[in-house]
């Protein structure tokens, strides 16, 4: 089953044409990378999945959904289902890192604040945080918890959807090598399915099961990493360098 | 810095350039004033040496790229002589560089008549999308009616206490020298007429009309306004309104709306406190310069000032902090992703919201005397 089904999408800012026609599917439990050189609308991809940008024209369905005539109902039970890890983690700067991960919980849902608390524990613990952390306030915590507490808030309503815009930028190469494992833990854990925004090449090797390459707005490449070397492409070439 | 320096020698009709130390960033623009005047007409070939050159950057190859390309392009033959790996790699690097680089375009520079329509569109746009905030502010007040569960009572709260409660001493400062200031002057002038019990009409209706009202909203424009245009700013340049709408928690309802409503309740509360402190260095000053004993001053004020000027200027009130409040939440919605643009909205926001708050009073001041209150 597709989980994402992206048709013939168009994105046009001004007068650039950011997208021109992009085709792709995401299957149920794959870890699912985008990739392609700066600037050539991965991020806006992702935002337009999410419904944080309008598409031109074209269509994307998530879970069965179709985007662009969906209704605030659908639009607001589709975003329960789903968790975004922004690349700065956006975590809610008057709250504390417990607070933020209980934010959704508490609004949507009638759980006990014990319940809660419990929850908030367990998704703290999940994703490598120490307790002691929780309660401190998003400026006072480092890089790399940011993304940890943000991963954290967006599982906590434990969705089957989660993007990642690069979950690994600002990281030390030991954090980001366990955020990879993080992540792969999640997914035999939780069973999600994962879509990610990446330039790390380690952790595009570690993890990914299918991957995108939009080049010269189009997708150029998709399919798993085995069968990229087929692909003749600038960007391909440059990017995987010697590996292939 | 060690020297850099150029050899000319001329063999027959043979050219050669002999090169030696430390070709760098700083040493080149002498050499290339060297080789600027030197005259090729006689030469057939040029030998550019290198072999003395102890280091070269990329600026000095850049340069030796360029003076090779410069005699071939004047039909000379070339030949360049080192004896280091480095130098060869370098020449090398910039070779290919140079060939697969294309020429940085010059910004166009724009015609006064496309400057002058640009801007006046981005008003027109600027217009559009207020009104489209507006619209949308709308549409959460019809959410939030439709059932008292929608109403975020807690934030509206919150909201109360940090542009309501917290901004008491300072209305309540300044609206207490305003008082003060415009008895003191008018005492002055009064006092020549002997009208002195005059200043309490004219105090009690200017301060509670006009007076308090505006005072509070500049102040309030200032303190609030602009703060609610920096949090909303930072927030959307950190991505938490992002963050947010992907978590089905709309700006409109969690933090528009309530700040909307939490100012239109505390306004009329602290311009109520404005007027009472007004008064109050009214009061002092009629005391002490005209004589007018507290009793006096409250028993005239009963008589002359009616009601109705309190009500007036209270009833402003919720009016004012709609603007400042949707004028300052506006612009923080349109902080684009960098820091100055917190900035700049935020100046704007101050600005736009005492300028709207004071049409607002005029439009008011118009509509309440045709009225005939």
């Amino acid at each position: 089953m597709n989980v994402i089904e992206v048709r013939n999408v168009k994105t046009i800012f001004d007068e650039r044409v950011v997208h021109d026609g992009l085709n792709l599917n995401i299957n149920k439990g794959e870890i699912y990378g985008l990739l392609g050189p700066s600037g050539c609308g991965k991020t806006t991809l992702l935002r337009e999945i999410v419904m944080l940008q309008e598409f031109h024209s074209g269509s994307i369905k998530v879970l069965g959904n179709e985007l662009s005539n969906i209704s605030h109902n659908v639009a607001q039970k589709l975003r329960k289902e789903w968790g975004v890890l922004f690349q700065a983690g956006a975590l809610f700067s008057s709250l504390t890192v417990a607070q933020n991960i209980a934010l959704p919980l508490i609004e949507y849902t009638d759980l006990t604040e014990k319940m809660i608390q419990e929850i908030v524990e367990f998704k703290v613990s999940l994703v490598g945080l120490k307790s002691a952390d929780a309660n401190l306030y998003p400026s006072q915590i480092s890089g790399g918890m940011k993304k940890k507490s943000a991963l954290a808030r967006s599982l906590a309503m434990d969705p089957k959807l989660l993007f990642l815009d690069e979950p690994t930028s600002g990281l030390d190469p030991i954090s980001a090598r366990d955020f990879d494992s993080l992540i792969l833990k999640l997914r035999d854990l939780l069973g999600l399915t994962i879509v990610m925004v990446s330039h790390d090449l380690q952790s595009i090797y570690d993890t990914l099961d299918r991957v995108a390459i939009i080049d010269n707005k189009k997708i150029a490449f998709e399919g798993t990493l085995n069968e990229i070397s087929s692909v003749d492409s600038e960007f391909i070439k440059t990017f995987f360098g010697e590996k292939i | 810095m060690s020297n850099s320096s150029l050899d000319i020698l001329t063999q027959d009709n043979k050219l050669l350039l002999k090169f030696s130390g430390e070709l760098s960033l700083y040493t080149i623009t002498k050499l290339q004033n060297q080789t600027q005047i030197l005259n090729t007409s006689n030469s057939k070939s040029i030998e550019i040496n290198l072999e003395n050159v102890s280091f070269m950057d990329t600026a000095a190859a850049i340069y030796i790229v360029n003076l090779q390309k410069k005699y071939i392009d004047n039909k000379l033959e070339i030949t360049t002589v080192s004896n280091s790996k480095d130098i060869d790699d370098t020449l090398l690097l910039v070779k290919k560089q140079k060939t697969a680089s294309s020429r940085i375009p010059h910004a166009n520079d724009e015609k006064y008549l496309y400057i002058l329509g640009h801007s006046i569109y981005d008003y027109y746009v600027g217009l559009l999308s207020f009104m489209n905030f507006l619209g949308k502010v709308f549409a959460t007040i019809i959410y939030y009616i439709s059932s008292v569960k929608n109403i975020r009572f807690k934030e509206i709260a919150f909201e109360i206490n940090e542009s309501g409660i917290k901004a008491f001493p300072i209305i309540a400062l300044t609206s207490f020298l305003i008082g003060l200031v415009v008895a003191y002057q008018s005492a002055y002038q009064l006092k020549i007429y002997g009208a002195n019990i005059f200043l309490v009409d004219m105090l009690g209706i200017s301060m509670l009309r006009e007076l308090a009202p505006l005072i509070t909203a500049i102040v309030i424009a200032g303190r609030s306004g602009s703060a609610f245009t920096a949090q909303i700013g930072a927030m959307k340049i950190t991505e938490e309104l992002d963050a947010m709408r992907t978590m089905g928690f709309d700006p409109y309802i969690f933090l528009v709306m309530p700040r909307i409503i939490a100012l239109m309740i505390a306004m009329p509360i602290l311009i109520f406190v404005a007027d009472m402190m007004g008064v109050l260095g009214g009061m002092l000053v009629a005391n002490i310069d005209l004589n007018i004993s507290t009793n006096l001053f409250i028993d005239r004020f009963s008589t002359v000032i009616d009601a109705k000027h309190f009500f007036i200027g209270i009833f402003k009130g919720p009016f004012f902090a709609f603007l400042i409040a949707t004028i300052g939440i506006y612009r923080g919605m349109r902080v684009k992703d960098d820091t100055q643009s917190i900035g700049f909205n935020t100046t704007k926001s101050v600005v736009e919201s005492i300028f709207a708050v004071i049409v607002c009073d005029a439009l008011f001041s118009i509509a309440f005397t045709n009225l005939g209150i």
